[in-house]
C-alpha cells in the first residue's frame, strides 16, 4: 500500500472517529436538555453513551483494536479495568456492609 | 521570638531526651542500655564504614562505579546489600523478642513494653519493607535484564532512583534507634492507635515516612520492570519464551504497579491526619479507621505475592537446572502464575474477618482464599514433576528448593484454616497467624531469595560460594525455622495473643524456650552466610567460573561471561527455542564467535538517584521532626533536581565496536582454553564454568 492510500485511510478513521465521538455528545446533552426520559432512565442512557464513547476513543484515536499489534495495549486496559473494579467496588461493598451493621 | 520557639524553628521537637544515649544516661536499665546499645552499633558502624572508605581512598571509586551507576546490575547488586544489613538487624530484633518471650513469664523480663512494641513494629517493617522487597527487587534486577538479553531495563535513571528511596526510608530506620523513637503500632500501623490522639510521638511518623518513601521507589520499580520486560526482549524472545523467572518477574511488577498505591495513599491519608488535623481514619468526626484497614490490606495481600512470586520463578530455574530437565509444564506454570496474581486482588478481606462484616462477605472472601491454593498446588506439582526422573543434583540452591517444597505446602495448609472464618475468629491475633506468616515467607520468599543469591552469585562476581558453609548455613536457616515457629503453632492453639511484652501463663514456657533455641540457630544460619562469603572471597582464585557457566545452565544469563561485561551481550542473539542455551550446547554451538560486532550505546552516569536517596532521607527525617525549613527546602530540592536534570541532553555514551569485540574475544579465547567438566565435578575447582554438555 502507498502512503498516499495509508493517509487517507487513516484520515478516515480519524473523521469516522470526531463524528461519532460529536455525535454520542450530542446525544447525551440532548436528552437531559429535552427531557426524553425519566430521570432514572435518563441517567442509564448518559452512562451507556459515556461507555460507547470511551470505545470510540479507544477505537479511533488509541488505536486500540482486537489486530495482533495492539494486543499487549488491549489486554492491558482491560486487566487494569478488571483490577479497578475489584479494588473499588470492593471497597464500595465492606464498607457499606459495615456502616449498616453500625446503624 | 523566645529562646524556646526558636529553638524549635531550628531543630523542631529534637531536644535531650530524643537521643537513645542520653535516655540510657539518666535511667541505665537494662531496656534502655539495650536500646543505647543497638544506636550505638548504627554509630559506630556508620564511623567504621566512613573510615574505611575514606582510608581507603574509595569515595570516588564507589561514587562512580556504584552510586551514580545506573548499570542494572550494580543496582541489583546494592539492593541485596541493602537488603543483608536489614535483614540483620531484623533477625536479631527477632531473637531479641523470643528472648523477651522466653523470659518474660510471670517476669517483667528483659525490655519494657513500649521497647518490645518498637522491636516488633521495626522488625516486620524492615523485613517486609527493606529486606524482602530489596532482595528480590535486586535480583531480578541483576537477572531478568540478562535473561531476556537486553541491555539495561527500560529507564535505567529512574532504577537508580527507586534505588535511592529505598534506601532513603531505610536509612530513616536506621536513624530512629539513634534519634527518636519508632513506632509501636506494627508493620500495618493501624489508626486510631497511630493517630494524633494515641500516639503524639515521633514514632508513627518515622513508620510513615520510611514506607511511603520505599513503597514510591517500589511503583517505579514494578512499571520499570513490566515496561523492561514488554518492550526490551530480544528478536525471538516471546513471551513464552521466557524463562519462568521473567513471567514471575513480569507478574510480581504487574502487582506493584497496582497494589503499591494504595499503601502510598494510606500513608499519606494517616499523615494528613496526623499533621493537619484531618479526620479521615479518627474515632470521631466522620472519620472511618475501617478504611485504612481496607485500603492497608488492598497493598498487604497482593504484597505477599509480590514477595513470594519471584522465589517461585528462582525454584523453577533452579529445579529444572539441577535436574537437568526442560522444567514440566511450562505453560501451566505460566498460567497458575497469572492466576494467582490476578486472584491475589479478590481476598484481601481475610486480613479482618473478625472486624464485622456480615457472615456472606466473609464467606466469599474465605472461598476466594482457599481458591489460591490450587494454582499454587499445581506449581508444586510442576516442581515435583520437573524432578521426577531427572538426574538431581543436590547442591546448595536444590537444597533450598527441596526444603521449601516440604515446608511451604504445611504453611499452605495452616493458611487454609486460617481462610475459614469460624476458624479464623478462633485464632486470629495470637500466635498461630505468626507461625502461619513466618511459615510462608521463611520458604516462600527468604529461601527463595537465598537460593537463588547462591545461584547467581557466580555470575555476578565471577567465583562461586562455599559449598560447605553453604550447608551448614542451609540446615540452620531449616532446622532453626522447624524449632522457632512450629511451637508458635502451638502457642496460638493455646491462645497465646501475638505482639505480648509478657505472660502469665506458666504453660506457655516450654513452647517459649524451644521457639527461642530455634531463634539462636536461626541467628547462627545468618553468622554462617557471612562466613561462607568471607571465606568465598578469600578463596576465591579457586573457584573462578570465568567461563560463566558453572551448573550447565539452561537459558542466556549463563551464555556470557562471569561476570559479564556492562552491554550483556557483545551481540544480540536471537532466541530460538524456551531453553536457548541448553539447546545450543546440544547443538554444539554455544560459543561461537559472531559474524560482526556493532558500537553499544550505553546510557551514562546519573546523579540523580544519589541526590534524591540523600533529599529524600533528609525530606522525611525534617517531617518527622517537625523541622519545617529543612522539609522545604529539600521539596524544593528534589524539585530542583528532577527539572535540572531533565535539561542534560547527553545521556549516552558509545562503546566502540573494536573494544567490544576485544572483550569477547578475550573471553572466547578463556572459554577454549577453559575444561570442559561432568557435573561431577561441579563444586570443585575444576570447574572453571565450562559444562562437558558444551563441547
Ligand atoms: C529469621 C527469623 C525470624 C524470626 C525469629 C522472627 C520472629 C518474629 C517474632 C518473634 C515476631 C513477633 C511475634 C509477636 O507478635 O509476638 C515476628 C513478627 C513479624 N515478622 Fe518475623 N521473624 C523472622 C523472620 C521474618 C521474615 C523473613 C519476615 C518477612 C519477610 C518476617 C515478618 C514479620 C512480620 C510482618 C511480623 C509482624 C510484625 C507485627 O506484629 O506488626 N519475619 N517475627
Ligand atoms: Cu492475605
Amino acid at each position: 500500500m502507498d502512503d498516499r492510500a495509508k493517509y487517507r485511510r487513516e484520515l478516515r478513521g480519524y473523521a469516522i472517529g470526531f463524528a461519532s465521538a460529536l455525535a454520542l455528545t450530542c446525544a447525551a446533552f440532548a436528552t437531559v436538555h429535552f427531557d426524553l426520559a425519566p430521570a432514572g432512565t435518563t441517567i442509564g442512557i448518559v452512562f451507556a453513551l459515556g461507555l460507547i464513547q470511551l470505545n470510540v476513543h479507544f477505537r479511533f484515536f488509541l488505536h486500540i483494536d482486537l489486530k495482533k499489534s495492539a494486543r499487549d495495549d488491549l489486554q492491558l486496559i482491560l486487566f487494569s479495568t478488571l483490577i479497578t473494579l475489584l479494588m473499588v467496588g470492593g471497597t464500595l461493598i465492606i464498607l457499606f456492609n459495615l456502616y449498616h451493621r453500625m446503624m | 521570638m523566645t529562646v524556646q520557639s526558636a529553638w524549635f524553628w531550628a531543630i523542631g521537637r529534637i531536644d535531650l531526651h530524643s537521643f537513645a544515649f542520653v535516655r540510657a544516661w539518666e535511667d541505665p536499665s537494662l531496656d534502655k542500655m539495650i536500646a543505647a546499645g543497638a544506636a550505638s552499633l548504627v554509630v559506630l558502624g556508620a564511623i567504621a564504614v566512613f573510615a574505611i572508605i575514606t582510608k581507603l581512598r574509595k569515595w570516588r571509586y564507589l561514587w562512580q562505579d556504584w552510586f551514580t551507576s545506573v548499570d542494572h546490575k550494580k543496582i541489583g547488586i546494592m539492593y541485596v546489600i541493602l537488603s543483608g544489613i536489614m535483614l540483620t538487624r531484623a533477625v536479631i530484633e527477632a531473637v531479641l523478642m523470643r528472648m523477651q518471650q522466653a523470659v518474660a513469664v510471670n517476669q517483667p523480663g528483659i525490655v519494657a513494653p513500649e521497647h518490645f512494641g518498637e522491636l516488633f513494629s521495626t522488625h516486620g517493617s524492615i523485613m517486609i519493607f527493606f529486606m524482602a522487597m530489596p532482595f528480590l527487587t535486586g535480583i531480578i534486577n541483576y537477572v531478568m535484564p540478562l535473561q531476556i538479553v537486553a541491555r539495561d531495563v527500560a529507564f535505567p535513571t529512574l532504577n537508580s532512583i527507586s534505588l535511592g528511596l529505598t534506601v532513603s526510608g531505610a536509612v530513616l530506620l536506621m536513624i530512629s534507634l539513634v534519634v527518636g523513637k519508632f513506632s509501636t503500632g506494627g508493620w500495618s500501623g493501624y489508626p486510631p492507635y497511630t493517630e494524633m490522639a494515641f500516639n503524639s510521638g515521633v514514632g508513627p511518623d518515622y513508620w510513615i515516612w520510611a514506607v511511603t518513601l520505599s513503597s514510591i521507589g517500589s511503583t517505579m520499580t514494578g512499571l520499570n520492570f513490566a515496561v523492561t520486560i514488554y518492550k526490551s526482549r530480544a528478536p525471538g524472545m516471546h513471551l513464552f519464551r521466557m524463562p519462568l523467572f521473567c513471567w514471575t518477574a513480569l507478574c510480581t511488577s504487574i502487582l506493584m504497579i497496582f497494589a503499591m498505591p494504595p499503601l502510598t495513599v494510606a500513608t499519606l491519608m494517616l499523615a494528613l491526619d496526623r499533621y493537619l488535623d484531618f479526620h479521615l481514619f479518627t474515632t470521631d468526626l466522620g472519620g472511618n479507621m475501617m478504611n485504612y484497614a481496607n485500603l492497608f490490606w488492598l497493598f498487604g495481600h497482593p504484597e505477599v505475592y509480590i514477595l513470594i512470586l519471584p522465589a517461585f520463578g528462582v525454584y523453577s530455574e533452579v529445579i529444572s537446572t539441577f535436574s537437568a530437565k526442560r522444567l514440566y509444564a511450562y505453560r501451566t506454570l505460566v498460567y497458575a502464575t497469572m492466576v494467582i496474581a490476578v486472584l491475589s486482588f479478590t481476598v484481601w478481606l481475610h486480613h479482618f474477618f473478625t472486624m464485622g462484616q456480615n457472615a456472606n462477605i466473609n464467606g466469599f472472601f474465605g472461598i476466594a482464599t482457599m481458591c489460591v491454593g490450587i494454582p499454587t498446588g499445581v506449581k508444586v506439582y510442576d516442581w515435583i514433576l520437573t524432578m521426577y526422573r531427572g538426574r538431581v543434583r543436590f547442591t546448595v540452591p536444590m537444597l533450598y528448593a527441596i526444603a521449601f517444597l516440604v515446608t511451604f505446602v504445611i504453611g499452605g495448609m495452616t493458611g487454609i484454616i486460617l481462610a475459614t472464618p469460624p476458624l479464623d475468629y478462633v485464632v486470629h491475633n495470637t500466635l498461630f497467624l505468626v507461625a502461619h506468616f513466618h511459615n510462608m515467607l521463611i520458604p516462600g520468599l527468604l529461601y527463595g531469595m537465598l537460593a537463588g543469591y547462591q545461584f547467581w552469585f557466580p555470575k555476578a562476581f565471577g567465583f562461586r560460594l562455599d559449598e560447605t558453609w553453604g550447608r551448614i548455613s542451609f540446615a540452620c536457616w531449616v532446622v532453626g525455622f522447624y524449632l522457632a515457629f512450629m511451637p508458635l503453632y502451638v502457642l496460638g492453639a493455646m491462645g497465646m495473643p501475638r505482639r505480648m511484652a509478657g505472660v502469665f501463663q506458666g504453660e506457655y514456657l516450654p513452647w517459649l524456650i524451644i521457639a527461642c533455641i530455634g531463634a539462636f540457630i536461626l541467628l547462627a544460619a545468618l553468622g554462617a552466610l557471612f562466613v561462607q562469603l568471607v571465606i568465598s572471597i578469600r578463596r576465591r582464585e579457586k573457584t573462578r567460573v570465568p567461563a560463566g557457566d558453572p551448573w550447565d545452565g539452561r537459558s542466556l544469563e549463563w551464555a556470557i561471561s562471569s561476570p559479564p561485561p556492562e552491554y550483556n551481550f557483545a551481540v544480540i542473539p536471537c532466541v530460538e527455542d524456551r531453553d536457548p542455551f541448553a539447546l545450543r550446547k546440544e547443538q554444539g554451538r554455544a560459543y561461537q564467535p559472531p559474524h560482526a560486532y556493532e558500537d553499544i550505546e550505553m546510557p551514562k552516569n546519573s546523579v540523580l538517584g544519589p541526590v534524591l536517596c540523600i533529599v529524600g532521607a533528609a525530606a522525611g527525617f525534617a517531617l518527622v521532626w517537625h523541622i519545617w525549613w529543612l522539609a522545604i527546602l529539600s521539596f524544593l530540592g528534589i524539585l530542583a533536581a528532577v527539572i535540572v536534570s531533565s535539561f542534560s541532553r547527553d545521556t549516552h555514551r558509545v562503546i566502540p565496536a573494536s573494544e567490544v569485540a576485544r572483550t569477547h574475544e578475550h573471553w572466547l579465547r578463556t572459554v577454549a582454553e577453559a575444561r570442559a567438566i561432568p557435573r561431577e565435578l561441579e563444586t570443585r575447582s575444576a570447574n572453571e564454568g565450562l559444562a562437558e554438555s558444551a563441547v
